[in-house]
């Protein structure tokens, strides 16, 4: 008897996990895609969570001005732009360190959204729909697992786009060649700086979007507490992923399953630990990191001209 | 232009070298003229060696050729007809490429996507499997082989500089410059690299001029030569004509015989050894990627002797040289001096009287922007009588290190004669006499030095040269490790060649068959082609 009751809390737990993961994971894919550009042009743009907060802060915005909320996640990504496009110019300039300046630009991104964005707390904008994915189950929980966002279905697809793009397009091929020998693209005429520029402003938008899941879907309100991390902790999972985006999504869903351990072990009726298996995100990325990164070796796979690869 | 003609052009039409002369170029850098009415000719189908010491202005007269600094007089003919050359599109135009001593692809992309990506007009969406089918066609119609998937970090040197002509061929040149091509390569990959070269001139196909300073490289594949010397032409003709004698007359300016370096016979290499100083056992270490670079190699270096290690970089010298100065970790295997466990520690280096000459001095010896006194005290300032004071606090005590660099300035004659200039301002050959001074003024009883002379002229290779040579005289044990092969038979009483980070061969001084050498420095470097 309690054999069945123990296969049946697994079975749910695993259930909220999965709900957990395809709930949560939106914002983790896209600002690690846009990073796995970023990164592949041969820069970091560590900024990217300010990024997330001033483009949840647009979006929401946007969402409340006209109504509608594709309009909103419109104005993120433009938000975005606008940060790589400073990330990027910046760095474009001589003796600028690219870590540095996304630092200075994560607080900057941070503080403007903060600043702009007092009016947006109190007020309910127009959200993003979802998509009922479960409507073929009858039990509740499947169903309540299965209702996912439009944008991850949007950021899946952008993964398996990027990963074709990065290898049989010409923007791919110049977008690695100049991450991976800068020389060798300028002796092959290859603009270096505007394609690196480009590169960070498409990184932005796609972080800009991840922010307009934040307040436009789940949790689905602006507020300063809006994000916890979640565009630094992508950094580190494009790095995990190897540079790959197809890595990037299966990542992501693994942080989003991390992300969603408290709240689904809190539903099953425990609650020791709360806050420790909130944590999880976290520690993974710490672990992450330990187990990725041996000290003097370079990993394998990375754009040759990133400025911790270059010795 | 799709991919197919492009390499049809490559290919079928384009069957003529191109002919060049340059008339009077004349090239300046500030004060200094690099090139002082130079005037030189290259005949269609034909393979040109242009030779000199370092900075004898070969490389700025070719770059003058691909037009990545125009000359200030003179005039560049090609097939006869004047040519403004004012930027590398204009030498793209009449199809004179340039293959640059460094490798200019992208490691971490594959063969096929470095030569698309040279070919400059790619179309939005590639179609892979057309682009390869025109890529193998075009890899056909030259004798040259590669595999297009494999990544080019994974390829061996040669192949590597097998993808750098590739890509000049791909473009479809008609003069190919070759900047010493061969200085990265085993003795067997510059022989194919170079043979398939001049089989292409013997068809007409192409016309190569090649920078070297090797005269066996001349008088095998060489047409016709060119010197140069301090910026002007020294001499030319035909290879068949000229003696190497001759050649390394224009070259030096001297009659200053270099032919044949004094190499070390096999009766004084017979000389009773002295004590074991260095014994490496089993040593295992790994590369920056994490693989195994140096697998279980065991030597030992004895008083009185210089020990040559030979091999083609990247077979583990590198790492090994790393391991015994304490900046790499070993994973196995033990380092005794003179019978002691030895951890490269400061102590023990001080101790054992261990000193070192790495390669890229300014890198692995020095603090670049201290001063050239700072950088000669690094292996003492914190002892008498560089450092004390009171309550044994140690305080630096600048005026005596000053005195010393002043010294020891002097006496190995680092120019500028200023102690307090930056050493990071100090030309090449200056940073290693300066770090020369630090390492052989001491009691040196274990000397390690990493390709000493490397970028260095005549000159100063000739003063390190001997200054190793004594200080093994004076009984210090050496262990050079070396990429250029003549100079560890002019100076090893023993040879080892190291491959795959073993030592595959050794032979004694005066035993040495360079021609067996060269086949085990080739041993491992074959791999690369199966990946």
């Amino acid at each position: 008897m309690s054999e069945t009751t123990d296969g049946l809390a697994f079975g749910s737990l695993a259930l909220a996990l999965l709900g957990g993961a395809l709930r949560v994971s939106t914002p983790f894919l896209f600002v690690s895609l846009g990073e796995c550009i970023t990164e592949k042009s041969g820069r970091i743009n560590l900024g990217l969570e300010g990024t997330l907060v001033l483009g949840a802060m647009g979006g929401y915005g946007v969402s409340l001005l006209t109504g509608s909320p594709w309009l909103g996640v419109l104005a993120a990504g433009l938000c975005g732009v606008l940060m790589g496009l400073l990330h990027g110019g910046l760095c474009s300039l001589p003796k600028v360190n690219d870590i540095a300046v996304g630092i200075a630009l994560m607080l900057f991104g941070t503080g403007l959204a903060f600043f702009l964005g007092k009016p947006l707390i109190q007020p309910q904008a127009p959200m993003l729909p979802s998509v009922e994915l479960g409507a073929w189950s009858d039990n509740e929980q499947v169903r309540s697992a299965l209702r996912i966002n439009v944008l991850l279905p949007v950021g899946l697809a952008l993964a398996g786009l990027l990963h074709w793009a990065f290898r049989a397009s010409r923007w791919g091929l110049a977008l690695r060649l100049v991450g991976d020998n800068a020389a060798a693209a300028r002796a092959l005429g290859y603009p270096v700086v505007p394609i690196r520029i480009g590169a960070t402003a498409a990184g932005g938008f796609l972080a800009g979007v991840g922010g307009a899941f934040l307040s436009l879907y789940y949790p689905g309100s602006w507020n300063e507490g809006l994000s916890s991390g979640q565009g630094l902790m992508a950094v580190a999972l494009v790095i995990f992923a190897r540079w790959s985006p197809l890595r990037c999504a299966l990542a992501a869903l693994l942080f989003g399953a991390a992300g969603a351990l408290g709240p689904a072990l809190q539903s099953q009726g425990i609650t020791a630990g709360y806050y420790l298996f909130n944590a999880a995100p976290y520690v993974l990325t710490l672990a992450l990191m330990a187990a990725s990164w041996t000290p003097g070796q370079t990993l394998a796979g990375a754009p040759g001209e990133l400025s911790f690869t270059q010795r | 232009m799709d991919a197919l003609t492009h390499t049809l052009l490559a290919a079928d039409v384009q069957n003529r070298g191109a002919a060049v002369e340059a008339y009077r170029v004349t090239k300046r850098f500030g004060a200094l003229t690099a090139l002082d009415e130079v005037s030189l000719k290259v005949e269609p189908g034909s393979f040109h060696c242009l030779l000199g010491e370092n900075g004898a202005g070969k490389s700025t007269l070719v770059k003058c050729l691909v037009g990545y600094h125009p000359p200030e007089e003179g005039s560049f003919l090609v097939d006869g007809r004047e040519q403004a050359i004012r930027s590398p599109r204009d030498a793209q135009r009449l199809r004179i490429g340039m293959v640059y001593q460094h490798f200019t692809l992208a490691p971490g992309m594959t063969v096929a996507e470095n030569l698309l990506l040279a070919r400059g007009d790619l179309p939005l969406r590639i179609d892979w499997r057309r682009e390869k089918a025109a890529l193998a066609a075009f890899l056909d119609s030259t004798p040259f082989r590669l595999d297009l998937n494999a990544r080019v970090a994974d390829l061996a040197a040669g192949e590597k500089q097998k993808l750098e002509i590739l890509k000049q061929l791909y473009l479809g040149q008609r003069l190919l410059i070759l900047d010493e091509p061969t200085s990265v390569l085993t003795p067997a990959e510059a022989d194919e690299v170079l043979g398939l070269l001049h089989g292409m001139t013997r068809d007409g196909r192409l016309t190569v001029m090649m920078i070297t300073h090797k005269f066996r490289e001349v008088s095998a594949y060489g047409d016709s030569v060119t010197v140069l010397r301090r910026g002007k032409l020294a001499g030319s003709g035909k290879v068949g004509e000229l003696t190497t004698q001759d050649m390394a007359e224009m070259m030096v300016g001297s009659a200053v015989s270099v032919a044949t370096a004094p190499r070390r016979r096999a009766a004084d290499a017979g000389r009773t050894a002295g004590d074991i100083r260095l014994a490496v056992d089993g040593l295992c270490a790994d590369n920056d990627r994490g693989m195994p670079a140096v697998r279980e190699l065991d030597l030992v270096v004895r008083a009185g002797e210089i020990v040559g290690i030979a091999g083609v970089a990247g077979n583990g010298q590198k790492e090994l040289v790393e391991v015994l100065l304490g900046q790499r970790s070993a994973r196995g295997g033990a380092v005794h001096v003179d019978g002691e466990s030895y951890g490269a520690t400061r102590a023990e280096l001080r101790r054992h009287g261990v000193f070192s000459l790495p390669e890229e001095p300014l890198r692995n010896a020095c603090v670049p922007n201290m001063s050239v006194a700072e950088n000669m005290g690094l292996r003492d300032f914190d002892i008498a009588p560089f450092s004390g004071g009171w309550l044994s606090l140690r305080f630096l005590r600048r005026g005596a290190l000053t005195r010393r660099a002043k010294e020891w300035i002097e006496a190995f004659g680092v120019r500028p004669p200023d102690p307090s200039a930056a050493i990071e301002n100090l030309s090449g050959g200056n940073v290693q006499r300066a770090v020369l001074a630090r390492e052989l003024s001491g009691a040196v009883r274990l000397l390690i030095v990493a390709n000493p002379v490397f970028g260095l002229d005549f000159a100063a290779t000739e003063a390190i040269h001997r200054r190793l040579d004594q200080a093994r005289n004076d009984g210090a044990a050496i262990l050079l490790v070396s990429e250029d092969l003549d100079e560890l038979l002019e100076l090893s009483d023993r040879i080892l060649v190291m491959s795959e980070g073993r030592i595959a061969h050794q032979a004694l001084a005066g035993y040495v068959d360079v021609a067996e050498v060269g086949r085990h420095m080739a041993g491992g470097a074959g791999h690369g082609a199966g990946h």
